[in-house]
């Protein structure tokens, strides 16, 4: 079958000990039996390993943090369009999300599609709303509470016992014992992702995740859930392995069907012992171990990219369960010319 | 007792909890009473094969087999914690 050639840009080249989706989801495209993709990769930082990995990314451009403004990322977005000819945008970032839904009829305008959840998907998942979205759909999540100022600290026992969580905005959760370390966590996480800091009940057993994609009708296209068998300090999976959990496949889909949900997502849950699910978190993007679920029999990114193109997408109907993945690092040796020409010109 | 039934037990004696995602590495005995378990034996019919086939006693084997059971309920390999 010949394939058809696409411009794809993508963000989140950031394949660090943090990693954003970029390289797994530009991997999973690379492997597309329909489409040959040509990829455009949209770095923040100029030391984002994948703007260096040229045989994943095509070229590379450095764009303005969505923090300032987005008209400045669109305007620059639109110089990049004027090059490359740009059929699809997969944004990876949390924080720039935002933009791109609220541009999306713009980007559309210059011929770039997107496939994103509608503002007010991305609005009412926020961690800070989480307990009416709990409430909402039935989904078991743990009591939560968002907060603007240390005060509130001393004001959340009886409300909340110790130990508990104190999450940020956008990234970043930390166990807090008593109300000091709320204080050490509250500070570092403010200065990070600002207001508010949610505080979340502590719920203990074992965490689990789907990566799901919907069609934005009430359709899951695909749907895979997986266990982290290896987690850094930053709380990031390095190693995992897929499931065969009828429950959180269940969860999933009635959570897409219900909100209509439109694009990539991934679950977070915790597993109890008694076996309860409890939804701690919609991430309203691929997550970063996409592969897995290419690797599984799920090639998420390429139905997105079908979906963003407006093509039909028939569901995934199976995945292998017991695949698993284990990350690794890589020391790539770059000539300076290299960070030199993307520092001075914003290109690579 | 019974087993989780997507449970997959490889000659080698390795087991794979696909509903968890756990694995377990099981010595020879053990693998034998698992697939005996997962064909559906009784503890007697699991007792009655162990002592007719093994050099042990009766309270040795059934001391050693109350505990193998109480560790597959600890990891959650039986059916009794399943929720689906």
């Amino acid at each position: 079958m010949k394939k058809t050639k696409i411009t794809v840009a993508v963000s989140g080249l950031n394949n660090t000990d943090n990693p954003g989706p970029g390289i797994p989801v530009i991997r999973a495209l690379r492997e597309s039996d329909f489409y040959d993709v040509k990829i455009i990769g949209l770095a923040y930082e100029n030391l984002e390993p994948g703007i260096y990995m040229h045989e994943w990314v095509d070229k590379t451009y450095q764009v303005p943090y969505p923090s300032s403004g987005s008209e400045k990322l669109l305007q620059r977005l639109e110089y990049i369009n004027s090059i490359e000819n740009i059929d699809v945008l997969i944004p990876n970032f949390d924080a720039e999300l935002y933009s791109f839904i609220t541009n999306s009829e713009r980007l559309k305008n210059i011929g770039i599609s997107t496939f994103l959840p509608t503002l007010k998907q991305f609005e009412e998942r926020h961690k800070a709303n989480l307990p009416e979205y709990g409430k909402k759909y039935d989904v078991l999540v743990p009591h939560s509470r968002p907060i603007n100022s240390l005060s509130e600290i001393y004001t959340l026992t009886p409300e909340f016992t110790y130990p508990l969580l104190v999450k940020g905005k956008f990234y970043d959760a930390f166990v807090a014992f008593n109300p000091e370390q709320v204080a050490q966590h509250f500070n570092k996480l403010v200065s990070k992702w600002g207001l508010p800091i949610i505080i979340q009940e502590f719920i203990r057993g074992t965490e689990v995740n789907v990566i799901a994609l919907g069609d934005g009708k009430g359709n899951t296209i695909g749907a895979v859930p997986m266990r982290k068998t290896y987690i850094t300090d930053k709380g990031k999976a390095w190693g995992g392995i897929t499931l065969d959990d009828e429950e959180m496949l269940r969860l999933t889909t009635s959570i897409i069907k219900q909100t209509k949900w439109r694009g990539g997502m991934e679950l977070e849950l915790i597993k109890t012992n008694e076996n309860k699910y409890y939804l701690v978190e919609i991430n309203p993007r691929i997550p970063a171990w996409v592969y897995l679920a290419v690797g599984a029999g799920q090639n998420l990114p390429e139905a997105l990219v079908k979906l963003a193109l407006g093509k039909k997408v028939k569901p995934f109907t199976s995945y292998e369960s017991g695949k698993m993945f284990i990350r690794y690092s890589w020391d790539m040796i770059v000539n300076l010319n290299e960070f030199e020409k993307l520092s001075t010109t914003g290109e690579l | 007792m019974k087993l989780k039934k997507k449970l997959a037990i490889s000659d080698t004696g390795f087991v794979f909890d696909p509903h968890s995602g756990e694995s377990f590495s099981l010595n020879e005995t053990g693998t034998e009473i698992l697939n005996m378990l997962k064909e559906g034996k009784s503890q007697e019919e699991i007792m009655t094969h162990f002592l007719e086939n093994y050099e042990v006693d009766n309270d040795t084997f059934e001391r050693a087999y109350m505990d193998f059971i109480a560790m597959l309920k600890f990891y959650n390999i039986s059916e009794e914690n399943e929720k689906d």
